[in-house]
């Protein structure tokens, strides 16, 4: 049953990141409570989890993509994104990928990885962007070592299933 | 069932790879945010810990280990179950008190500073101080109160990571401690 005896606990280490996950968005927002609590400040702590991924981001898909062939155009790119890079770190592809074909894409994901402890519907729905906001920018900063820059947001209406948005930027 | 062996390597490398660069972006953030090495390592320390009164659940579910007799039995089971399991090494045993209240777990390599270079300015950090407090919060929650610090660190220039674990006492069965 297994593939050279490795069972399944050896894929332990996603969970891993998860709990780091919410306890970064904790800590975040804690460290910001005790400052002050109004708009600009939960601002600021979005902007403070997607500026994190977008660095793990662009780390990680230059890792991933040393012996990967180049891509033939914008959509390749989103396709490789979808498929290999979203399985690898959420352990499945993107569900549904749709474009205009002028540089917007989004993005779904049915059981977002990240939202499935959460809750299922909508409970605490106010709450998933700052469960978002870090995978925002890991997307985006995959995207940006990948040559295209954007601007990505995401929309829940149903947990766990969101979108994202991703709009690409033209020079 | 065959060619996903390589997927399965790869995607175990890869999401290893998304909790260590996301590590290395946490510290490099708090390293911003607070003055000093010490309220960092403070800070991590605390992390962990509400990382580790969770932790420890995930763990019981995936590993079921029973109940540990003696605090031998809860070091082999750190270094051999739970290491493994969530950072895929297995540290060694050793360096225990006569007491038999203390011990050490040697880490060859550490893989949460896997790229990691400490600046100059840094001398105090303890990079890894996560992980004591993973280990001192998930055994928390099994009754168990423990000092956990660093020893050697490979960061600071030693040839091995070496984690000290020693036990305090048996904490009463009461409500569970809230969160820091």
């Amino acid at each position: 049953m297994y593939i050279n005896d490795v069972p399944p606990l050896d894929m332990a280490d996603d969970s891993l990141f998860e709990f780091l996950h919410m306890e970064i968005v904790s800590h975040v927002y804690k460290e910001h409570e005790s400052r002050g609590d109004n708009d600009k400040e939960r601002g600021t702590c979005v902007s403070l989890l997607e500026l994190m991924g977008f660095r793990v981001g662009q780390g990680l898909i230059e890792r991933f993509t040393k012996d990967t062939p180049s891509f033939k155009d914008e959509l390749d790119v989103m396709k490789f994104v979808c498929k290999d890079f979203w399985t690898n770190i959420f352990r499945k592809q993107i569900d549904n990928l749709r474009t205009n074909h002028q540089g917007t894409y989004v993005l779904q994901d049915n059981r977002f990885t990240l939202l499935t402890p959460l809750s299922s519907g909508k409970q605490y729905l106010e709450e998933a962007p700052k469960y978002l906001a870090f995978s925002c920018g890991l997307l985006r900063g995959a995207l940006s070592n990948l040559g295209l820059e954007s601007v990505v947001t995401a929309e829940v209406s149903l947990m766990p299933a969101c979108k994202f948005q991703v709009v690409v930027q033209k020079i | 069932m065959s060619r996903q062996s390589n997927r399965t390597s790869d995607s175990k490398k890869m999401n290893s790879e998304l909790f260590t660069l996301t590590y290395g972006a946490l510290v490099t953030q708090l390293c911003k945010d607070y003055e000093n090495d010490e309220e960092v390592n403070k800070q991590l320390d605390k992390m962990g810990y509400n990382i580790g009164v969770r932790l420890i659940e995930d763990f019981l579910a995936r590993s079921s280990v029973g109940r540990c007799h003696d605090f031998r039995e809860t070091a082999d089971v750190i270094a051999k179950v739970a290491f493994k399991m969530y950072l895929g090494v297995t540290p060694s045993v050793t360096n225990w008190s006569p007491a038999g209240d203390e011990f050490s777990l040697i880490l060859e390599s550490n893989p949460l500073v896997d790229f990691v270079e400490l600046p100059d300015n840094h001398n105090n950090l303890v990079y890894s101080s996560l992980l004591c407090g993973v280990l001192r919060g998930s055994l928390e929650m099994v009754q168990m109160a423990v000092d956990v610090r660093f020893a050697q660190d490979t960061l600071r220039g030693d040839n091995v990571t070496e984690i000290r674990m020693k036990f305090i006492k048996r904490i009463e069965e009461n409500l569970p401690a809230g969160d820091e």
